[in-house]
């Protein structure tokens, strides 16, 4: 047994020991342990250093305030920094890491910050650091300079950057009730809810259900609260109408009672349980809610207020009660409010030794008098720490005799020894989720904290949300709120009996006592009550100001603990009250939340995958696979021993020389039909298709309404009123989306019918010299001559059996046709396609050659129709109809638009024979040093196995006026600098005669 | 937030897209005046109070709403089919 565990009480199993490690150094807990209860228990004082000034630091809170203790936690040698000690429940292996010290924790060179501390206030870096007027360092760049050196001096743990293995998932769930907070109201009304009927749900962010009762040592009903708490968990959980979520913070309160919730499934256990997920994010559509939220301690602002051994009241409570850890030897009390010593007692009780009670309060109540005298000391009352002593933990404070109404500090100072100081300034509800909700908090006089705004339509609070700290207010709020979520009446039934005598814990207004040192408020971004003031005198009053000023609440905590001391102190400053000065509102979240948990399936193995019918075929056939949206595409064919480069120049190749065959079922493909649906797309298109033959064809643009070119592909005209439309595989959700709009809003008067299709075909093309040589051998029941099948042209057959629909278009140049047919006849398609052009050596190609092909071509993809560039900028102005209005028509020709001088579509080619990397800017001059004046980009690049050089497209300034003229390719993230002509896009077979072949 | 579509009832935020201002009205097809269509394309109110938008249910029937929505509270007044003429639908 560790020194410091009482041999009796709390909710650990003495039983079961945990061994787990902190900076290396191992150490034993027991079952019910968090990291910090058990490193408290073997008298582990300094646990981190502070973020500014690298001072030691020690646990403060017991629960998800916690500003201090912050550790990173070493787990499948991923790193997550920044966790609370007080939010990680031990296990066997835990590894843990203090942060924001080097070499070690107990000697940190960053200490050397501390010397400077007066130095450092609040703007201190962006006020020094600001640069000269002129120069290469001139104004922020100085900074930016100085920037790295700080980050690395200043700081929380370090991230990592090796991908988290762990797997997370979402969820939806409704409910009729959700009770937000497990503690005693929360379980009343959840209890309440249930036996009204209704689907339930109980989230508690802590391991267990109960909250205060567990370690409150009152009793309820006759028995220990613990006890009682327990019972009612298990009679709900027994319930089919109650889900309980242990572990699950509720983070967020959005519009319409949706909440977003954290659950932690895996954190705790050694090794994420098999097919669960280490985290689960819950949105719960409630149709109403009860906020039992609770309340936090806040801290009182002193000299030396953060010395390790400095901790809230209540936790020391907390540590005793649940943990049967005290948290000292000898441990003075520091409060302005009653509650302390109900602390005080509890822990004497518990077996821990009260060596004072300070109170800035002259006069106390009776119950506080006599809980003074069953901790065994009489309150040293009209008093205020005034200093701490001690190195990296407590040895001592001093008290010195304080006006709790003018805040002044007279006679002799004397000091206490001690080991541990517990304070309390009272308390502030968790209002957070109402706050999210849209009500203004307000503020009240007497508890001196900013309650609850009036409920919303849809939810209520109960407990010390409300303010009432007291346990007999929790059963009955509870039980009100839970009625009220039933839709019921307020009960007159009686309530369980409570033993805690009432006690008053409406604090003096004491938030700061003025003395020599630094007296923090925000004690996880070193904000100090003077670094308020200075803000204050600089002009940053508001608290919008203040805070982004001083940084103060911005930490991963929030603030839970600062906040409202910083305000008062700001209040005070201005000598206004502290509604006047205002509050911030409360954002989403309540509490850190992990971003894979907000990916959830959309990352890693659950994401989902869209696979062509072929694509098993392409894998066993050596394909390299890479992803294009959800889609798997082969990028190259791979033989063995082959580069990237060199198996799609032989791809290539292999297709300008005899014929090669690749996968373009993921292709968008959307049915048109309906009388209008020609008129349709002549409105759509930038080029007419009410005049396209059946059976044919044709090359269509579309353009957004502000001009710009949206989308390109080919659409078929299969029957009078019906048409097969492709669209680039990227696009095909937003074409569809865009068709949708434009029929239901512009022109709900045209009778067209969309439909999405693109998993409903297969398709192929093959291309090549020899394509139709490979069709002639496998395709029944039609000519595929140039007769039957001209350029463009579409005819119906047969392969193999299956029916199949050919389309003569290109891509590549080349003479090429698409093979559609019905999704489930892909795989067999292809095989009779592979093997009608065995003779041939038919090639199957990837991305890579597809790529290639059409650079060579020149023909435009999503690279160049890139959101940016108009019709005119690519060259396809040939395909603005004249004869009638389209989408877009109205705009594209602004002064702007229509600019010669725009960075327009060229070819290059590398002078130098050295590959041309993709957003290269080219440049008319200069070195790999100078990046000299850009006047384009490449959007491109390939070896180009029919030129036999390293060539790619680009947009350009002034476009075709600069074909024939040299400049530069400057790539100085990739050190490339090197000479390219500008020429036509069209680089290969200009005129098209092999595909009209 | 909930919107509830007359095709498939009261359905999450997550299943819609939002579509832009419905308050806008396109100019005539050949309209070449460019101001004009500059409005309709740029221009846009930024009422605080109820606001005319166009919301798809794209992860539902597809179908492109119209939705009058509290751009202070989210609250969502009426919706119906932007396109009524199909569905013979009125408001929901």
């Amino acid at each position: 047994m560790s020194p410091r565990r009482s041999a009796s009480g709390g909710s650990i199993d003495r039983l079961r020991t945990i061994r787990f490690t902190f900076d290396g150094e191992a150490y034993a807990g027991h079952a019910g342990d968090t990291l910090a209860s058990a490193l408290l228990a073997n008298g582990v004082r300094l646990v981190g250093r502070s973020f500014k000034y690298h001072r030691p630091r020690g646990v403060f809170t017991a629960g998800i305030d916690e500003p201090n203790a912050l550790v990173t936690i070493l787990r499948d040698n991923v790193r997550e920094p920044n966790i609370p000690a007080t939010r990680i429940e031990i296990y066997d292996g835990l590894r843990a890491e203090s942060q924001n010290r080097f070499p070690s924790l107990a000697f940190d060179l960053g200490a050397v910050n501390r010397l400077g501390g007066r130095m450092l206030g609040a703007g201190f870096y962006y006020k020094t650091f600001m640069g000269p007027a002129v120069g290469p360092l001139r104004s922020t760049r100085f900074w930016m300079f100085c920037e790295r050196f700080i980050r690395r001096a200043a700081g929380l743990g370090r991230a990592d950057h090796a991908p988290d293995p762990s797997r997370y998932e979402r969820m939806n769930a409704f409910c009729d009730v959700l009770v937000v907070g497990g503690g005693i109201s929360g379980l009343m009304a959840a209890e309440a809810a249930a036996r009204a009927g209704k689907r339930v749900i109980l989230a508690e962010q802590e391991p267990e259900t109960g909250g205060f009762a567990l370690w409150s040592g009152e009793t309820i009903a006759g028995k220990p609260a613990a006890d009682w708490a327990r019972t009612m968990t298990e009679k709900l959980a027994a319930l089919d109408n109650v889900r309980i979520l242990p572990r699950t913070t509720v983070w967020g309160h959005y519009d319409g009672n949706t909440l977003a919730a954290l659950e932690r499934i895996g954190d705790h256990l050694p090794k994420t349980p098999k097919g669960h997920p280490r985290h689960r994010h819950w949105t719960i559509r409630a149709g109403a809610v009860v906020l039992a939220t609770g309340a936090l301690e806040r801290p009182i602002a002193f000299p030396g207020n953060d010395r390790p051994g400095v901790m809230l009241a209540g936790a020391v409570r907390r540590y005793a009660g649940e943990f049967g850890v005290l948290c000292g030897d000898r441990t003075v009390f520091f409060t302005n409010n009653d509650s302390a010593y109900q602390a005080a007692s509890a822990l004497k009780r518990a077996g821990g030794h009260v060596a004072a009670i300070v109170d800035v309060r002259r006069t106390i109540s009776e119950a506080a008098a006599a809980l003074a005298a069953e901790a065994g000391v009489v309150p040293l009352t009209g008093q205020a720490i005034v200093e701490t002593r001690g190195g990296r933990q407590v040895t001592g404070i001093v008290v010195q005799p304080f006006d709790a109404a003018t805040g002044a500090l007279s006679g002799d100072a004397r000091p206490v020894e001690c080991d541990c100081l517990a304070v309390s300034g009272g308390f502030q509800p968790v209002i957070h989720l109402a706050s999210q909700a849209g009500a203004k908090a307000e503020w009240d006089e007497t508890m001196q904290a900013f309650l609850p705004p009036a409920p919303g339509q849809h939810w209520r609070g109960a407990g010390s949300f409300l303010g009432d700290m007291t346990t007999a207010g929790a059963l009955e709020t509870g039980r009100d709120a839970g009625l009220w979520a039933s839709g019921k009446k307020p009960s007159r039934a009686k309530l369980p009996e409570t033993g805690a005598p009432p006690i008053d814990i409406a604090p003096a207004p004491v938030f700061e006592i003025r003395g020599k040192g630094k007296a923090f408020v925000d004690l996880q971004h070193d904000v100090t009550a003077d670094d308020v003031r200075l803000a204050h005198r600089e002009g940053f009053v508001s608290v919008e100001h203040l805070k982004r000023y001083t940084t103060l609440g911005m930490a991963t905590d929030q603030g839970k603990t600062s906040n409202v001391p910083g305000l008062a102190i700001m209040a005070e400053a201005r000598g206004i009250s502290i509604p006047e000065a205002g509050t911030t509102r409360f954002r989403p979240p309540y509490a850190p939340v992990s971003i894979g948990a907000l990916a959830a399936e959309r990352y890693g193995d659950l994401k989902p995958d869209r696979l062509t019918p072929m694509h098993d075929w392409h894998v066993e056939h050596g394909a390299r696979m890479m992803e294009a949206g959800l889609w798997h595409r082969p990028m190259i064919y791979g033989a063995p021993g082959e580069t990237v480069e060199q198996a799609y120049i032989r791809e290539a190749g292999a297709v300008r020389r005899s014929v090669g065959i690749v996968d373009v079922s993921t292709l968008g493909k959307i049915a048109v039909k309906g009388p209008d649906a020609a008129e349709f797309l002549d409105r759509v298109y930038t080029n007419m298709f009410s005049t396209l033959p059946v059976g044919r064809a044709r090359y269509g643009l579309m353009l957004r309404e502000d001009g710009i070119a949206f989308d390109d592909g080919t659409t078929w005209r299969l029957g009078e009123n019906d048409f097969l439309m492709t669209t680039t595989t990227a696009n095909a959700g937003p074409v569809m989306q865009h068709l949708e709009y434009v029929l239901d809003v512009v022109w709900p008067d045209l009778r067209v019918h969309l439909t999405s299709v693109t998993d409903q075909w297969a398709s192929a093309a093959i291309a090549g010299p020899d394509a139709r040589k490979v069709l002639e051998k496998c395709v029944a029941g039609t000519m595929v001559d140039n007769e039957a099948l001209p350029f463009m042209g579409i005819v119906r057959g047969t392969v193999e059996g299956a029916p199949v629909m050919i389309c003569r278009l290109s891509f590549s140049g080349e003479l090429a046709y698409e093979v559609y047919c019905g999704a489930g006849h892909g795989l067999h398609i292809w095989e009779a396609l592979m093997d009608a052009g065995e003779p041939f050596g038919i090639t199957p190609y990837g991305m890579e050659a597809l790529g290639t092909l059409r650079i060579e071509k020149g023909h435009v993809t999503g690279a160049e129709i890139d959101g940016r560039t108009t019709a005119r900028d690519l060259y396809l102005d040939w395909m603005l109809s004249k004869k009638k209005p389209f989408i877009g028509s109205g705009l594209m020709d602004r002064p702007g638009l229509i600019d010669r001088n725009r960075i327009r579509l060229v070819g290059v080619i590398s002078l130098d024979g050295q590959p041309l990397g993709g957003g290269a800017h080219i440049v008319e001059g200069g070195s790999l040093d100078d990046l000299g004046q850009s006047i384009g980009h490449i959007t491109a690049f390939c070896y180009s196995p029919a030129l036999a050089k390293y060539i790619g497209l680009a947009l350009v300034k002034g476009g075709k006026a600069r074909h024939g003229t040299r400049a530069f390719v400057s790539d100085p993230l990739r050190k490339r600098f090197g000479p390219v002509e500008l020429v036509s896009h069209h680089f290969f077979d200009p005129d098209g005669r092999r595909m009209h072949g | 937030m909930l919107i509830s579509c007359p095709h498939c009832g009261p359905r999450d935020l997550a299943e819609f897209s939002y579509q832009g201002d419905a308050t806008r009205t396109r100019p005539d097809p050949a309209s070449t005046d460019t101001q004009a269509w500059h409005d309709y394309v740029y221009a846009r109110p930024n009422p605080a109070g109820p606001h005319r938008e166009f919301w798809q249910h794209a992860g539902g029937c597809r179908a492109h709403l119209l939705v009058v929505r509290d751009t202070l509270t989210h609250e969502i007044h009426s919706t119906a089919l932007a396109r009524p003429s199909r569905a013979g639908g009125e408001t929901a």
